[in-house]
């Protein structure tokens, strides 16, 4: 499988990201510049966690205009794979090819844990391999990621199944619903603000993390 | 033509920033009620027209933002 990691100016888990897929997975990794506008030879790509462009104005509004988040909504278009990961999802919602949008976090400071996850639709690409309302653990470390929809918006994420993970116990950083990943309609794009990279190997702590990746590449 | 744009969090929306602000203000004995932290962008382009168009297209997300030309 050919697997595209975006780097936008300020993506900063684009490394590790490109990691995972290339040692870890063994799959044909490659990394892709923000100026890019051909994403033909990819099965998948994934926006990687950082501050793009700074945060400037919103998380993931500049990185939203880019050539390469336009050649994205095309690739998503034509049901290709695709994974937004903590600023990768403030992407996605900014791109509106994901419903919502994530504010700062209820108490306003910059969160860095392990949650545990609830996974409540196994029919994503990401989430294939998982069990139906499997609690998996992975880490977030993030300043905006309070997932908020409007009611009609948040009704409607509901009652397409389009809850990924939900946060389990305490919810961090007062996601409505408890909110901590979500896809579009039909599946093929996901968001999370959980990050799956940062816990795929036994050395960094656990191995939850290889739960989505299995999916992808199954 | 030179212009200032408000942009503030919609009504209803949690603005933590806000919240800690108005906090510190009580604490200091005033009797605040609300404070909303929002943001002014200045721009310098040719015309009202253009400058509608980026606000709405590029700069705001109007699911949680409202905005106002000054």
């Amino acid at each position: 499988m050919k697997i595209g990691i975006c780097v936008f100016p300020g993506s900063n888990c684009d490394y590790d990201t490109y990691y995972i897929v290339k040692d870890i997975l063994q799959e044909d990794a490659e990394l892709i510049d923000y100026t890019s506008k051909d994403l033909d030879r990819f099965d998948a790509v994934i926006l990687p966690g950082g501050f793009s462009f700074g945060d400037y104005l919103r998380p993931g509004a500049l990185a939203s205009k880019t050539p390469l988040a336009e050649a994205i909504v095309n690739f998503a278009s034509k049901g290709r794979y695709v994974l937004g990961i903590c600023n990768g999802f403030q992407i996605l919602t900014e791109l509106k090819l994901l419903p919502g949008a994530l504010l700062p976090n209820e108490n306003d400071k910059f969160i860095c844990k392990r949650v545990n996850l609830s996974v409540e639709n196994i029919s994503t690409a990401f989430t294939r391999k998982i069990e139906d309302k499997e609690v998996i653990t992975l880490p977030i470390a993030h300043h905006d990621g309070r997932f908020y929809a409007p009611q009609d918006i948040l009704e409607e994420i509901e009652a397409n199944n389009q809850v990924v993970f939900r946060y389990q116990g305490e919810n961090p950083n007062g996601s409505l619903n408890a909110i901590a990943g979500i896809c579009n309609k039909s599946g093929n794009v996901v968001g999370m603000m959980p990050h799956p990279e940062r816990i795929s190997e036994d050395i960094l702590g656990g191995l939850d993390g290889l739960k989505i990746w299995h999916s992808l590449i199954a | 033509m030179k212009k200032k744009v408000l942009i503030m969090p919609k009504e209803g929306i949690l603005d933590p920033q806000g919240r800690a602000l108005k906090d510190v203000l009580n604490e200091a004995g005033f009797d605040v009620k609300d404070v909303r932290i929002g943001k002014v962008i200045e721009i310098e382009s040719d015309s009202l027209e253009n400058l509608e168009k980026m606000v709405k297209d590029y700069i705001i997300n109007p699911l949680i933002e409202d905005y106002e030309v000054l």
